[in-house]
């Protein structure tokens, strides 16, 4: 285990390969990413056999632009997640967002906004929304479950009654339109391509540099190199299928801007690091002088904004919003994409990446049983045995932690 | 060593603090000496706890006062001990089992920019230094979550954030009352050590043996009073017992008490 001559905690011991690694920390309960990864490349390859027109580059863009809405959302999930609270608000806040931003961009209305305004405006009320809700849940102590299925109900009515006399609102906004129908040309896709490579690597590098500085040991400097070199190159990959058809979708981007960001604010700042404390343990993050309300009011504000985002990218995808906008299966959609993805339902455990994860495996299967000319009952049976599966691991994952813990 | 002549790092004078009709402390003195390793015993509802906690801020006692280092302090919360020097490792640990070492030991004080962004080498350089500095060798991994340690390391990761931050007197509540004999030994290796580097030590237990282990002084008490101040070396565990569970309860801890050579 351990010699006395060097201290063994300082840097992980050299017969202990990654491999070991990864082993044990799936023997831990530590399951990450993997399960979900497995299971998305066999899905697909087992539509590229027997889905004609699956394979193709013109669909690897129609499921990008399919799951970036629902994905949005996702990423809200997470946070709440992590926090061993739930929203089940999310899918009619979006709507409200979603409503309010066609209102605003109405041009006879009378509170006609310009630009992205609407926009801007319409994600503000999403976030007041979000910190309403969470102030009943971090400050009276009401279970969030409760206070989002009030919201669940009375967002739902609010929408209906703004819609349900003059139907559907068309939006003509471009810059909402563009969300879910803009295409980069193939120069700037590549371009977009080289500035993310550069940032990656660039950040990559000054880590290793910075650990140096300060003696800490860089733990598998193999894997680290084979990440900074096989990321830019599936990137690329993504590029040169995008290209191969109308380009990179503005959906795409969006969904890879709020993973890098919100992957960032999780993993590298304060407030990521005291949202995994207090859904780990929320007594230890309280004596350990964390203001465990605030960090609640915060995640409720994320996931009230990514909720607005994904109202917004729906919207544009519609070109217009109806009395069901927000409806449907989006809200366990976008609870089922964070938990496939690999995000556990009680708390503290999870990574950002699993809302991307989780809504590209909800929407290629959907877009690979319609292809194959399913119907809607047998697509939602299908996703409903994978949240159950998901599920099941993530409790068998949490048992073993709990047994090797001891 | 650890007796000397200086000024103790804490004296409690006559604290009492009522609970409604209920009186959980009643005139009861308490002084921990530099590097000293005080044991606080007493059966269960003796007010162990409730003492601890008017030391650690959670409670306001009715009466009576603390004096840190010589002067007087009034204490309003855990943030007001920290800023004193006082921290507390309660029973059940306040470690979050989902972050590793280095995370839970800056747990709520990470080092970070201005712009809260975590400076991680730097957490877990000192990580490393503080663990190195308690012995504390047998944890792998400084990387590795807290879910994957043994209760002995656990309590080890606790004691170390504890005393990371330049803390004065460090509050153990009943370290050890979970764990196996080896692990035991590897938590009381480390509370002896934490008196050697000079710092104070208020050890809560319900095991005599382990008291025994470490313990400079041990005072008792009984029924929310004081019931016997005693120097482990010119005691036994028998008297010990006799005080917890009999004893009249008497004032004395306000009488310095001489080790026999």
């Amino acid at each position: 285990m351990t010699t006395d001559s060097a201290p063994a905690f300082d840097i992980a011991p050299p017969e202990e390969s990654l491999g070991t690694r990864v082993w044990e920390n799936l023997k831990g309960g530590n399951l990450g990413s993997l399960p979900v990864a497995v299971g998305l490349t066999l899905i697909v390859i087992l539509f590229a056999f027997t889905a004609q027109n699956f394979f193709t580059a013109v669909n690897f863009n129609n499921i990008i632009v399919q799951m970036a809405g629902t994905t949005m959302l996702a990423f809200g999930v997470v946070f709440v997640l992590l926090l061993g609270e739930i929203d089940l608000s999310i899918a009619f806040l979006s709507g409200i967002v979603g409503v309010v931003c066609a209102e605003l961009q109405k041009p006879d209305s009378g509170h006609f906004l310009p630009g992205v305004l609407p926009i801007v405006a319409a994600l503000a009320i999403g976030v007041l929304i979000g910190a309403f809700q969470g102030s009943f849940v971090a400050i009276i102590g009401v279970p969030s479950f409760v206070v989002t299925l009030a919201g669940l109900l009375a967002w739902q009515g609010f929408v209906q009654r703004t819609l349900g006399a003059g139907g559907p609102i068309i939006i003509e906004n471009r810059w909402v339109n563009y969300t879910a129908s803009y295409f980069f040309s193939k120069n700037a896709g590549w371009l977009i391509w080289l500035l993310l490579s550069l940032a990656y690597v660039g950040s990559a590098v000054f880590s290793v540099v910075n650990k140096r500085r300060h003696g800490v040991a860089i733990r598998y400097p193999y894997f680290v190199a084979a990440k900074a070199i096989g990321l830019p190159a599936i990137a690329a990959l993504v590029v040169a299928i995008c290209n191969h058809d109308r380009g990179l979708p503005l959906a795409g981007l969006i969904i890879i801007f709020f993973l890098l960001f919100w992957t960032y604010v999780a993993k590298r700042t304060t407030f990521g690091r005291h949202v995994y404390a207090v859904g780990g343990n929320a007594e230890a993050a309280r004596r350990a002088g964390i203001s465990v309300p605030r960090i609640r009011i915060f995640v409720f504000m994320i996931s009230g904004f990514m909720a607005g985002v994904g109202g917004i990218i729906l919207a544009g995808n519609l070109r217009s919003v109806g009395p069901d906008q927000g409806g449907g299966t989006l809200l366990l959609d976008a609870i089922s994409a964070a938990v496939i993805g690999g995000t556990s339902l009680f708390g503290g455990r999870g990574e950002v990446r699993a809302a991307v994860l989780g809504s590209a495996v909800i929407a290629t299967i959907a877009n690979g049983l319609f292809i194959l000319g399913y119907q809607p009952g047998t697509i939602f049976i299908i996703t409903g045995c994978i949240l159950l599966f998901a599920v099941t691991l993530d409790t068998i994952a949490r048992r073993r932690q709990a047994k090797t813990g001891r | 060593m650890p007796l000397s002549d200086e000024t103790p790092v804490l004296q409690l004078r006559g604290i009492t603090k009522t609970f409604g009709s209920v009186e959980a402390l009643s005139d009861v003195d308490l002084e921990v000496r530099r590097g000293e390793v005080m044991a606080l015993v007493g059966d269960n509802g003796a007010g162990k706890s409730t003492l601890i906690k008017t030391i650690s801020g959670i409670h306001s006692a009715d009466s009576g006062e603390i004096l840190f280092e010589g002067n007087q302090v009034s204490i309003s919360g855990p943030k007001d001990a920290g800023r004193l020097g006082i921290e507390v490792v309660y029973q059940d640990l306040a470690l979050c089992d989902n972050l590793d070492v280095v995370q839970n030991m800056f747990l709520g004080r990470e080092a970070h920019s201005p712009v809260q962004v975590l400076k991680e080498p730097v957490m877990e350089q000192r990580t490393a230094e503080t663990l190195k500095s308690l012995a504390v060798t047998t944890i792998r991994s400084i990387r590795q979550p807290v879910a994957t340690l043994s209760g002995g390391q656990r309590q080890s990761v606790a004691v170390a954030r504890a005393v990371m931050w330049n803390s004065k007197l460090v509050i153990l509540d009943e370290p050890t009352a979970a764990l196996g004999v080896a692990q035991t030994e590897q938590v009381l290796a480390l509370v002896r050590r934490l008196g050697e580097q000079g710092l104070s030590v208020i050890l809560i237990s319900h095991n005599l043996h382990d008291i025994f282990a470490v313990a400079d002084r041990i005072s008792v008490l009984r029924l929310g009073r004081n019931a016997g101040l005693y120097d482990r070396r010119a005691t036994t565990q028998q008297e010990v017992v006799h005080a917890i569970t009999a004893g009249a309860p008497t004032k004395v801890s306000g009488i310095p008490m001489e080790a026999p050579s």
